[in-house]
């Protein structure tokens, strides 16, 4: 019954892959704009994995930032929808330029013999960080740097029994001499 | 300046806007606006329920182009608003939704009808506000407007707490420049790039089988003209989706009407056969499209659209243009311009090509004597009106065959919920879109399912004297639904019968409207021509149809068009045309 017509092939779309993204939003600092944020996010399921709001040089403007695992293209289509809102001021996929990204934790563990607090005391000698509270059987401990390096100091003083962990979530800044580059080819993707 | 109540305020905002009717019902908390509005020289129509009021100020600025206004109070009043301002909201309507609020000290003690309304309304609306200091009521106001006729149009909420109405402030109106000023994130890109123009062109120049696929954004932007001088300067086929019917004339030789799930044949083989699809303020609807992997496989796209967050969402386009529609094409028809164009003769071929899918298969449906078909009585109500009818339509079956059977000339004739697909939509937008456009008639094209939903509001249509048409086309089902479950679960109608209903005649009648009734074909088109001679009250025509006609062609959903059904075998029975196995 059908009628024959020539079958064309079908169109091929690019394929993407989930991979951790690192999004900087700079915004005015209204009530509701964090909201607005994270909600775009949310509505296709994504959880955040870290974000961090603090002031800027310029008064009443924040800048975000958000780290997220996701799909190349639902991440591109969601910095759209993020420049789209009137709140926004700039949005920037950082993710595939040089950058700098730190990030400060405080670690409460358990610190009860000598030889424990010795060994505690060499970690965080190796690893730049610091004692900053100390109590009977507890050190609390401030560490900055990547992920990973916080990720591995936590693992190795895990053993000594983890009371608490405060992170802050990345904060991350491009390199001057990479924005300096790809200024001219980001207007361009704007 | 004098000082002014807060509610005070608000009116003057709207008068310095231009806005000239408002729409909406009170309650405790915008008690205060309704006092102001009072003397205030609005016209003020006055809703029986908060969601007709929202779709009201829709068909009013969908019919007019310019902001449409509704007033609700907090807590149940908002809600009721949010059909309506979702429905805005997809279909990109510049309306401005104010809402009462609790009084601010009362604000998150779950106080009597209170309701985080900025909260519920946040992804529905292109922006939103809280107002918490009457210093900034005005600016809020303006920006409100601002935001939602500029750009890509939307509904913009604002949320006024009620002490704030009642606060009195020593205030300036901010001008234009100040509300610029005053959102230094928000510039909407108008033109388009240059060299992607110059890429477009080029593209154009060397298609074999383009086509041309317009959607709402170009009637937004009020682009016909432009529209119709490109068309008829390269010879390019144009389809337009529900949202452009108008833009260009469908009785057009090039004209291909309506492509898409329910679009016809030869528009969705043009697309599916094209080498270059222009598309111009569309969006890639999963309506549109059916599989994305099978939408138009072979063509180079080229997307013009002001939103850069429509691009490349659901299809990768090659050349993508972000600015305004109509000064877009202004330079693109002015870059085509710069060279000879004895290229359009290449097109010949293709267009021919068309015209053989057209004569093959034309839009139509089995006629008959005995039993009214629905098609039947939108074609009648096009003759009747010459074409020139403003017609709006709910949505289901009734939608597309009004999108179908009525052949639109002009931009902003056919409004209908082409987003969001809102049953109950028809009627109330008829109503402000008459208000309006006093001058057109305007026909409101209802399923019984769908008018019932927004039934109330026949009585404001009374009240102020409106004399919109309602075409009932009565099959007593909610027959979209029907359909699918005819075609894709085995005929089982779970939920769908609505031969219980109300004598829609008597309905009218009490409500102080005309009824009519058509059960016979003879009798269409004396009805439609008696309805159309009443100008003092609405009419209700009850159209009894043939209960189970199905809206054909279709493309099921998620299919390609290759799949398309394009007939009945007989009644009740469709038969499904796979064009290729």
């Amino acid at each position: 019954m059908g009628e024959e017509i020539k079958v064309l092939k079908v169109r091929e779309e690019k394929k993407t892959e989930v991979r951790k993204h690192i999004i900087i939003v700079r915004a005015q600092h209204n009530f509701g704009v964090l909201t607005r944020i994270t909600s775009l996010f949310a509505g296709r399921g994504y959880n955040i994995e870290s974000l961090s709001v603090g002031k800027t040089n310029e008064p009443n403007v924040a800048r975000i930032t958000i780290v997220v695992n996701g799909d190349e293209r639902i991440i591109e289509q969601i910095i759209k929808q993020l420049r789209k809102l009137i709140e926004t001021l700039r949005v920037r996929d950082i993710t595939n330029q040089p950058h700098i990204e730190r990030e400060l934790a405080l670690i409460k563990v358990h610190a009860g013999t000598d030889s424990e607090r010795n060994e505690i005391m060499r970690l965080v000698d190796i690893f730049r960080a610091r004692i900053v509270d100390v109590y009977t059987d507890t050190y609390t401990i401030e560490i900055t740097g990547d992920t990973e390096k916080i990720g591995a100091f936590i693992d190795l003083i895990r053993p000594f029994g983890l009371k608490d962990i405060a992170r802050t979530g990345i904060v991350a800044i491009t390199r001057e001499s990479a924005t300096r580059k790809l200024s001219y080819k980001e207007q361009q993707t704007d | 300046m004098p000082k002014k109540r807060g509610a005070d305020i608000v009116i003057d905002v709207l008068l310095e806007e231009g806005v000239d009717t408002v729409f909406g019902l009170p309650g405790g908390a915008i008690m205060e606006v309704y006092d102001a509005l009072f003397d205030a020289p609005l016209k003020n129509i006055l809703a029986r329920h908060e969601q007709a009021a929202s779709h009201m100020a829709d068909g009013y600025a969908r019919a007019t182009g310019k902001v449409g206004v509704v007033l609700a109070t907090s807590g149940p009043g908002a809600t009721n608003l949010v059909t309506g301002i979702a429905t805005a909201y997809m279909d990109s309507v510049p309306m401005v939704a104010i809402t009462g609020q609790v009084p601010t000290h009362y604000i998150g003690t779950d106080a009597f009808q209170e309701a985080d309304v900025v909260g519920i309304t946040r992804p529905i609306t292109k922006h939103n506000f809280l107002v918490t200091d009457i210093k900034d009521l005005a600016l809020i106001l303006r920006q409100a407007f601002y935001i939602a006729r500029t750009g890509r149009p939307g509904p913009v909420l604002v949320d006024i707490p009620k002490d704030i109405t009642q606060q009195v402030y020593d205030y300036k109106i901010p001008t234009e420049k100040d509300v610029e000023a005053s959102l230094p994130g928000y510039k909407p890109h108008y033109e388009g790039n240059p060299s992607q123009i110059k890429k477009a062109a080029e593209l154009i120049r060397k298609a074999k089988r383009p086509v041309l696929y317009v959607g709402g954004g170009a009637v937004l932007s009020g682009a016909s003209e432009e529209i119709k001088e490109l068309v008829e300067l390269t010879r390019i086929p144009l389809t337009t989706t529900n949202m452009a019917k108008g833009i260009f004339d469908e009785e057009h030789p090039l004209a291909l009407h309506m492509l898409g799930m329910h679009g016809t044949y030869y528009a969705n083989m043009s697309v599916y056969y094209s080498d270059l699809l222009i598309a111009v303020g569309a969006r890639f609807d999963d309506r549109v499209t059916g599989k994305i992997q099978e939408f138009a496989p072979e063509a180079k796209i080229i997307h013009i659209d002001i939103d850069p967050a429509s691009i490349s969402k659901n299809i990768t386009v090659d050349v993508p243009i972000v600015g305004d529609v109509k000064l877009v094409l202004q330079k693109l028809i002015k870059e085509l311009k710069k060279k000879p164009i004895e290229w359009v003769k290449a097109r010949e071929q293709w267009i021919k090509q068309i015209e053989k899918w057209k004569e093959k298969h034309p839009l139509t449906y089995q006629k008959s004597d005995k039993i009214i078909k629905p098609q039947y009585v939108i074609e009648e109500i096009y003759r009747a009106t010459k074409g020139e009818a403003i017609i709006t339509a709910g949505v289901g079956q009734h939608q597309m065959w009004a999108a179908m059977f009525y052949k639109y000339k002009f931009p902003r004739q056919f409004l209908n919920s082409g987003g969001l697909g809102t049953m109950g939509y028809g009627f109330p937008a008829a109503v402000g879109a008459k208000l309006g456009k006093p001058d057109k008639k305007v026909i409101a094209i209802e399923g019984d399912g769908s008018f019932i939903m927004n039934v109330q509001d026949l009585i404001t249509a009374v009240q102020y004297r409106i004399p919109v048409i309602i075409a009932l086309i009565n099959n007593s089902f909610l027959g979209m639904v029907r359909q699918w479950q005819q075609l894709f679960y085995d005929s089982r109608y779970s939920s769908v019968c609505l031969a219980t209903q109300p004598d829609f005649v008597k309905l009218a009648e009490s409500f102080g409207a005309v009824g009519l009734r058509a059960t016979k074909p003879s009798e269409v088109s004396k009805v439609i021509n008696e309805a159309l001679k009443v100008n003092d009250r609405p009419v209700l025509i009850d159209f009894v149809v043939d209960r189970e006609e199905n809206v054909l062609p279709m493309v099921p959903a998620g299919k390609s068009y290759r799949e398309m059904i394009l007939s009945p075998k007989e009644k009740g029975e469709a038969e499904t045309m796979y064009l290729v196995g």
